[in-house]
């Protein structure tokens, strides 16, 4: 039995490089990079020492991961950047949150922490919005402050003022954080615009999440977001876990991307390792991805065609996604997939015979098929979703979205083929066709082309599982690991980076990077021109999962 | 072919579970089953129960006091083991490690009265406060049984639970023949389906949802992460389970539960089934009448052959 082949390869990142400086600006190679057209992938940060935090700017370029790294040290900026922190330390004033809508970074001060927790660095987000979101999320949790940054509104947790945030310098990620609510103002009043305030309970069965609707009554103006409701801190639960506990957690960052998440913090383990997966555990992988992505997107599809109240679709669609999570379930015990990617490989083959899971991925394929064609030639549902929710492609580019809602605006990326990860190298995915016109229909066009591509590459993995017959192990032993890397898988939502840390086998930090956090700074920009009633659709059509965004 | 007669085309393909068994269970991994004398010696349960991601498992002397602890296996008398379900994930690490003493065990119908009705083996009092739990409830569901409207609260869950809630209207489970229905105002609504780690900032939202609820109320914990926090567990922004910010009436264990799950725990709130887990402490033809109601109106289940 061999394992040749292509490894799972995530990207390695040395314990200690840090990009020498050069003048005044953070991450002077990832301003350069993203210039010159590479995909601003994302920014996280790390505990480093008892009183620094680590930034790490990732970006893709031609089907590499770029990494460079900045040291903030709290109370000032490390060597190089210090030239950018200019702005007058502020006076904090304790109790009031200078963080107004119009905070043109001049006026950012500190959370209050006065004296401890003012590390800054230059805010990226003026030259890569895409950073945006990053930027107040490392601020919400780290108490790092990027200088210049446009709207620094509290994001995943409104720090109350006088508290430390929970995982920078002085933080203690034990201690009880009730959000403060103070600088979240749920009504904005002007001429004739009023906010709507919808959630975080909402009507129907949702995942909590504040919407607020700025409208004049018809047209929506502009769309909040405010995820911290479901900020549940699962970063600071990976610290000092095994690795093995690592992807049971990983799993729950992002319940209904389990897989990837599991795929991509195993690989960025197994990078660390040294280690080889056994190519047919690396087949089993697909398998379970590929099921995970259809149930997604079909998931899509019956919120579409129940926010447009078509009722038999509804109930149809609805029926084969419970398939789909039915032969999930008969292949590995849990309707999420949970359990089976584990570091070094799988715990299992697939629970049923290669025939029968050929046998039931056609059966439901080919029942999707029929009804989703008899969907997209229903008149009325179709209008519902043309025109509706348009992210253009300068938008989609400007925020690098990822995904299936990049790719219906023009963003053709996906790192099953740009960066081929696990067994995704030597399986032929169908080229995509391409969309641009960036609205919900070119959204659930994409997701249909891909539920089609993810059962043509469920029957070649299952196919070539077949031939290869079981493995000597389905698991490789992980040797005790340290050290930093990133490993990545494109979840049914998009690109899903995950950083894991080590030190002597213990986690020390980690961050799932979801796609739905990264895509969810691009929808407000998804209302040019919608009304009221278009944003359940356009809200569908993202497909983004709360807890993954705010995890 | 248009939609309607598209509709009729599958027949009905809706489950006719609670009042016949739905062999899907069969198939499924319910919940952990443990031997009440453990069938591995001392070592191997030491290293199940320090597998175990979420601490459910606990070692104790027989005839000692409740275990607090998994290290009494040095002393003579034989070892009892308990397993908190709603802490439990599912992830078998200990029918590994254990198995003369733990058992993976199909079966969907895992929704438990009370918190203590989920530790197994049960301990000495568990009997008695699950059934002083059972009898608090049903006295404030007895006018439930016809009609039960639903509001859902997620208070940190991971999303899974969410897709498992919302799939109890699709027409395999079509959760309204059994005369249950969501609803979108918490004034409306009789039960309270709760799911999620307890995040912080839904605290508030969670409890003025409770608050709002008419009197009687009655709450049901969906997944293990609502009962205990699970993997995500406590730290600054998460509560160790939402069932810590409201009153729990009905536990359903799961890292998520089957729709199924989430179904029994609702029958089971509502009296509908309250008590088939009580091994006879009700008569079966009792419950008929109230299985009956709702269930044989239904088209959905009348069409069937």
């Amino acid at each position: 039995m061999t394992s040749e082949g292509p490894t799972c390869a995530p990207g390695r990142v040395a314990g200690s490089r840090t990009e020498p400086p050069a003048g005044t600006a953070a991450f002077p190679a990832t301003l350069r990079r993203v210039r010159d057209g590479a995909r601003f992938c994302g920014l996280f940060a790390l505990p480093a020492g008892r009183d620094g935090v680590r930034l790490v700017a990732v970006v893709s370029d031609h089907g590499e991961l770029l990494v460079e790294q900045e040291a903030v040290a709290a109370g000032a900026v490390a060597a190089g950047a210090g030239a950018a922190g200019t702005n007058a330390t502020g006076t904090g004033a304790a109790g009031t949150n200078a963080t107004g809508t119009n905070a043109t970074g001049t006026g950012a001060v500190g959370t209050g922490a006065v004296g401890t927790n003012q590390g800054r660095y230059a805010s990226l987000t003026p030259a890569i919005p895409a950073a945006g979101w990053y930027e107040r999320r490392i601020r919400d949790l780290f108490g790092i402050e990027p200088a210049g940054h446009p709207r620094l509104d509290p994001l995943v947790l409104p720090v109350p003022p006088g508290s430390h945030a929970p995982l920078g310098p002085g933080g203690d990620p034990t201690a009880r954080i009730t959000p403060d609510l103070a600088p979240l103002p749920s009504h904005v009043h002007g001429e004739g615009v009023f906010t709507v305030p919808y959630g975080p309970v909402r009507s129907g069965v949702f995942e909590a999440v504040e919407y607020l609707i700025e409208t004049s009554g018809e047209d929506v103006s502009h769309v909040r977001t405010r995820i911290f409701y479901k900020h549940r801190g699962v970063e600071s639960r990976f610290v000092g876990a095994s690795v093995e506990d690592g992807a049971l957690l990983a799993e729950r960052v992002e319940g209904v991307a389990s897989v990837a998440h599991a795929m991509a913090f195993c690989a960025a383990v197994e990078e660390l390792g040294g280690v080889h997966v056994p190519l047919q555990s690396m087949l089993v992988r697909v398998v379970h991805a590929e099921l995970e992505r259809v149930a997604n997107h079909l998931e899509t599809m019956v919120r579409h065609t129940e926010a447009a109240g078509q009722a038999v679709a509804y109930a149809v669609l609805s029926h084969h996604k419970e398939r789909v999570q039915r032969l999930r379930a008969q292949l590995c015990g849990s309707r999420f997939g949970r359990g089976v990617v584990v570091p070094g490989g799988v715990t299992g083959p697939l629970g049923l015979p290669p025939a029968d899971v050929l046998r039931a991925v056609g059966a439901i394929q080919h029942a999707i098929d029929r009804d989703v064609d008899r969907l997209m030639d229903t008149p009325s549902f179709v209008d519902r979703l043309r025109g509706t929710g348009v992210l253009s492609r300068d938008e989609a580019r400007r925020f690098a979205v990822v995904g299936p809602v990049g790719r219906a605006s023009g963003q053709a990326e996906d790192v099953r083929t740009s960066r081929p990860y696990c067994a995704y190298g030597r399986l032929g995915l169908p080229v995509a066709e391409r969309h641009e016109e960036g609205d919900a229909l070119a959204r659930q066009q994409v997701r249909i082309a891909e539920i089609a591509g993810a059962f043509h590459l469920v029957r070649q993995a299952v196919d070539e599982l077949d031939e290869l017959g079981h493995p000597a192990s389905w698991r490789t032993t992980v040797p005790s690991v340290s050290g930093m890397a990133i490993g990545w898988a494109e979840a049914p939502q998009g690109e899903l980076l995950s950083l894991v840390e080590a030190e002597g086998g213990r986690l020390t930090h980690v961050t799932q990077r979801s796609a739905s956090f990264h895509n969810l700074a691009a929808y407000p920009s998804a209302f040019p021109k919608d009304v009221f009633t278009d944003v359940a659709f356009v809200e569908a059509s993202f497909g983004l999962s709360i807890a993954g965004a705010a995890c | 072919m248009p939609w309607v007669p598209r509709g009729l085309r599958d027949g009905v393909v809706t489950s006719g579970y609670p009042r016949r068994p739905d062999g899907y269970g069969a198939g499924f991994l319910g919940h952990i089953e443990v031997a009440r004398v453990p069938g591995d010696d001392a070592r191997a349960l030491a290293a199940a129960a320090g597998a175990c991601p979420t601490g459910a498992i606990q070692l104790a002397r027989l005839g000692e006091a409740d275990g607090t602890g998994g290290d009494g296996f040095h002393g003579s008398a034989p070892l009892g083991v308990r397993l908190d379900r709603g802490r439990c994930i599912l992830c078998g690490r200990c029918v590994r490690l254990a198995p003369g003493t733990f058992r993976a065990d199909p079966g969907f119908e895992t929704a438990g009265i009370g918190r203590r009705a989920l530790v197994v083996p049960a301990g000495e009092g568990d009997e008695e406060e699950v059934a002083a739990a059972r009898a608090s409830l049903a006295r404030r569901v007895r006018g439930l049984r016809r009609s039960v409207h639903v509001r859902h609260v997620d208070a940190g869950s991971d999303g899974s639970e969410e897709w498992e809630v919302s799939a109890l209207t699709n027409p395999v489970y079509d959760i309204q023949r059994l005369g249950v229905f969501f609803t979108a105002s918490p004034k409306h609504a009789d039960l309270l389906l709760v799911t999620g780690a307890g995040s912080a900032g839904m605290e508030g939202p969670l409890r003025q949802t409770y608050e709002l609820m008419p009197e009687p109320k009655v709450v049901v914990a969906v997944g293990t992460d609502a009962a205990s926090g699970g993997m995500v567990g406590e730290g600054y922004a998460a509560r160790a389970g939402a069932a810590r910010v409201v009153p729990v009436d009905v536990f359903v264990p799961g890292s998520p539960p089957s729709p199924f799950g989430v179904l029994h725990g609702i029958l089971a709130a509502v009296g509908i089934l309250g008590s088939r887990r009580a091994a006879g402490a009700e008569d079966p033809a009792a419950r008929t009448p109230a299985v009956r109601g709702p269930v044989a109106e239904s088209p959905a289940v009348r069409s069937r052959p």
